[in-house]
């Protein structure tokens, strides 16, 4: 309780100490350059030239200290030895670039990259398309939805009990052993056969991601102008052909934008290895690698901030890509 | 003509069983461990959830009292107790593993050296011997039960108390609640200052931001964790409000920028030729009319605060009593992994006020998710 009314403080001195920045801030600034008077125009002018700085000053100094800052800071610890002192040159990236480790996350991200941006699309499309087409469309599209509140520890939780094993003879309590059991095969261990059980660690991202998928691409295909669709129609297109050839390539951009915002989450991807297997049998992703090196047993951040580093270089690209877009489009 | 008809009913049909598919898909895990966390230890091992509304059953043995709880009756030694334990039925008993389901309740086994046992239907038994009975082990009765379906709030009870998630439910709140509105005042602010005001190195600030939206987390960790040392704030709430807020700035001001953006441009003019201060034109107009922004970015920042793990993790302490939910899950996912009946309870507790405010909000949440990617495209 006692936190409680500290976070209520927290809330209040917070909320007030901005309204005092921004208010005070303005306040100041119209004393100093008054708009009326002798020289109201040189004046408004000048405040003009502040006023923007004094809105988007808190910004710029949380973004400089709690994202850019950690930028260049992780870039010089890379370049450093384990406690951060001594300057090591490459050496992290050299033992990156041997470690099996290593090579085993960098190749399961790209594997979580090949497959769960597609499945997850795809899924959506198919969602986004099957309900908008029946009458309680609004009802499926909240279920298919709903993962995306559950955090990724709570849905780990959910689908380790599907993958759930008991010993052969026993009765299967998770739900995917007692169908395969059904069918007449043994109970196996999902999480641990190698290769194939990053797939059931996919799985679970996917069900969350899908619902994002589907909202909005649902939102795209709506926005598809009618005439098209009558066109194709009268001209005697399967319903088939009408969703691959007419509806899909008009939401093309749509799709890039999905298929990027769930490529980001996938390059960051922690908390389901974290908890599921927490890089066991052949699972280790490089988000999890670097918390092992930064946070486990001896603490080397010369190696984790090299990891990040290239969890950055990854999502690099895309970054252009999206910075691309958003000025093309503000230009336009 | 009515061929035509055919294909499209056939279709409608097609189109609603693949939804129906879906959604069982989506929803069929989650209803899986909603229904397990009402069950008991005992249940949730016998039968899979999906067996939970019919009677279970299960076989085990139960070993007989002692050759010291013989008492002596006329020229029979007895030994009797009970097999069933409150709340089971038996359904079949035996003697032996081989045949464990000889005999129905009621009947009477003849043994070696004529003993002689009866299970009757309510559990009692009666292992009657004409001799005393020697030590060396009791013998095993095998019996089969059934146990009717029942519906228990105990692990709720247990897991909110005794696993410390109510004091975890408290602490994510205090998280959540500053580190959702102070983001919400900084980045109005800023969004407003982008999108309708004019000054030099505009374009290039909404550039950043934008590539901001996507730096990993991962980078921040350490360095921001070192910083919060050095300047005496350390581990603790107010270490984790700040790194939340600015995680979450990036995505507040180019949500709010976007949607402002979009506002009647009259309006803003019409109030600024009138000769309101930039700040009233914030305050009276630009607030209220983005409340829809608002409420988008809100329930974004309050999913993502309550949900996230590694953030808490690193910036907050480690001991029990201060880990917030999705901590004392994954501690519970370690050292009690088999134990379902406390995982699906606890998991419920976790997720629930975020699948409340989702179902609640939704609305705001989808118009935020549109604002935020499809006019990126």
């Amino acid at each position: 309780m006692e936190q409680l009314s500290y976070a209520a403080g927290t809330i209040v001195t917070g909320v007030f100490g901005c309204v005092a920045w921004f208010w005070g801030s303005n306040l100041i600034l119209d004393g100093v350059w008054p708009s009326r008077g002798p020289h109201a125009g040189r004046n408004i002018l000048r405040a003009n030239m502040v006023r923007p700085w004094l809105f988007i000053g808190p910004a710029i100094l949380f973004l400089a200290v709690y994202l850019v800052y950690p930028v260049f800071d992780s870039l010089w610890r890379s370049l450093h030895d384990a406690g951060g002192r001594a300057w090591v040159g490459l050496d992290n990236y050299r033992w990156l670039a041997g470690d099996a480790k290593f090579r085993e996350a960098i190749l399961n991200n790209l594997l979580w990259l090949l497959v769960v941006p597609a499945a997850a699309t795809f899924f959506g499309l198919l969602a986004a398309q099957v309900t908008d087409r029946i009458r309680w469309g609004n009802v499926a599209k909240s279920f298919i939805f709903m993962p995306m509140a559950i955090s990724f520890v709570g849905a780990g939780v959910i689908w380790k009990f599907v993958y759930d094993y008991r010993a052969e003879g026993q009765e299967q309590i998770g739900l995917l052993n007692a169908l395969w059991t059904a069918l007449g095969h043994p109970p196996e261990t999902w999480l641990t056969i190698p290769f194939w059980n990053n797939f059931f660690l996919m799985a679970v991202l996917i069900w969350i991601q899908t619902g994002f998928a589907m909202v909005i691409l649902s939102a795209a295909l709506r926005g598809i102008p009618e005439e098209t669709i009558e066109a194709a129609i009268l001209d005697g297109a399967t319903p088939w052909q009408l969703f691959f050839r007419i509806k899909v390539p008009q939401i093309w951009g749509t799709i890039a934008v999905v298929w990027t915002t769930i490529t980001i989450t996938v390059l960051k991807i922690f908390d389901i290895v974290f908890v599921m297997t927490n890089g066991q049998w052949g699972t280790q992703v490089l988000a999890n690698l670097m918390y092992d090196w930064m946070f486990r047993g001896a603490p080397d951040y010369g190696r984790g901030s090299a990891i990040a580093l290239v969890i950055m270089a990854l999502v690099t690209p895309i970054m252009v890509w999206n910075i691309r877009n958003a000025r093309r489009e503000m230009m336009g | 003509m009515s061929q035509i008809a055919g294909t499209r009913a056939r279709l409608v049909w097609a189109v609603n069983l693949a939804a129906l598919l879906l959604v069982l898909l989506w929803t069929v895990p989650t209803f899986g461990l909603l229904v397990s966390s009402f069950r008991d230890r005992d249940q949730i091992a016998a039968s899979g959830w999906w067996k939970a509304a019919f009677p279970s059953t299960a076989s085990a043995f139960v070993r007989a009292g002692g050759a010291d709880t013989a008492v002596q009756e006329g020229d029979l030694w007895v030994i009797s107790g009970t097999v069933l334990e409150k709340g089971q039925r038996l359904d079949a008993w035996g003697v032996t593993s081989r045949e464990p389901e000889a005999y129905r309740p009621g009947e009477t086994a003849a043994l070696k050296d004529g003993q002689s046992l009866t299970v009757a239907a309510d559990g009692s038994y009666r292992l009657s011997s004409p001799t005393a009975f020697t030590g060396g082990r009791a013998m095993r009765i095998f019996v089969t039960t059934t146990v009717p379906p029942r519906v228990t709030t105990e692990n709720y009870a247990r897991v909110i108390g005794a696993e410390g998630l109510g004091q975890a439910f408290l602490n994510t709140l205090t998280v959540t609640i500053p580190a959702t509105v102070i983001p919400i005042l900084i980045a109005a602010f800023a969004a407003y200052a982008l999108a309708w005001m004019e000054f030099p190195g505009r374009a290039l600030l909404i550039a950043a931001v934008v590539g901001l939206l996507v730096v990993p987390l991962q980078l921040a960790l350490i360095p921001l964790l070192k910083l919060h040392n050095d300047i005496g704030i350390g581990k603790g709430y107010m270490g984790i409000w700040l790194a939340h807020t600015g995680f979450g700035l990036p995505l507040a001001i180019y949500l709010l920028r976007n949607y402002m953006v979009g506002l009647p441009r009259e309006i803003i003019e019409s109030a600024r030729v009138d000769g309101a201060t930039e700040f009233q034109i914030f305050r009276r107009i630009i607030l209220p009319l983005s409340f829809p922004a608002l409420a988008s970015f809100a329930i974004f920042q309050f999913l993502w605060v309550w949900n996230d793990l590694l953030v808490a993790t690193v910036f907050l302490g480690n001991r029990h009593d201060q880990l917030v939910m999705t901590g004392v899950l994954r501690e519970l996912m370690g050292s009690r992994g088999g134990d379902w009946e406390i995982l699906a309870a606890s998991a419920f507790v976790s997720i629930s006020v975020p699948l409340l405010v989702f179902f609640a909000m939704q609305k705001y949440l989808v118009r935020g998710l549109l604002a935020g990617s499809v006019k990126g495209g």
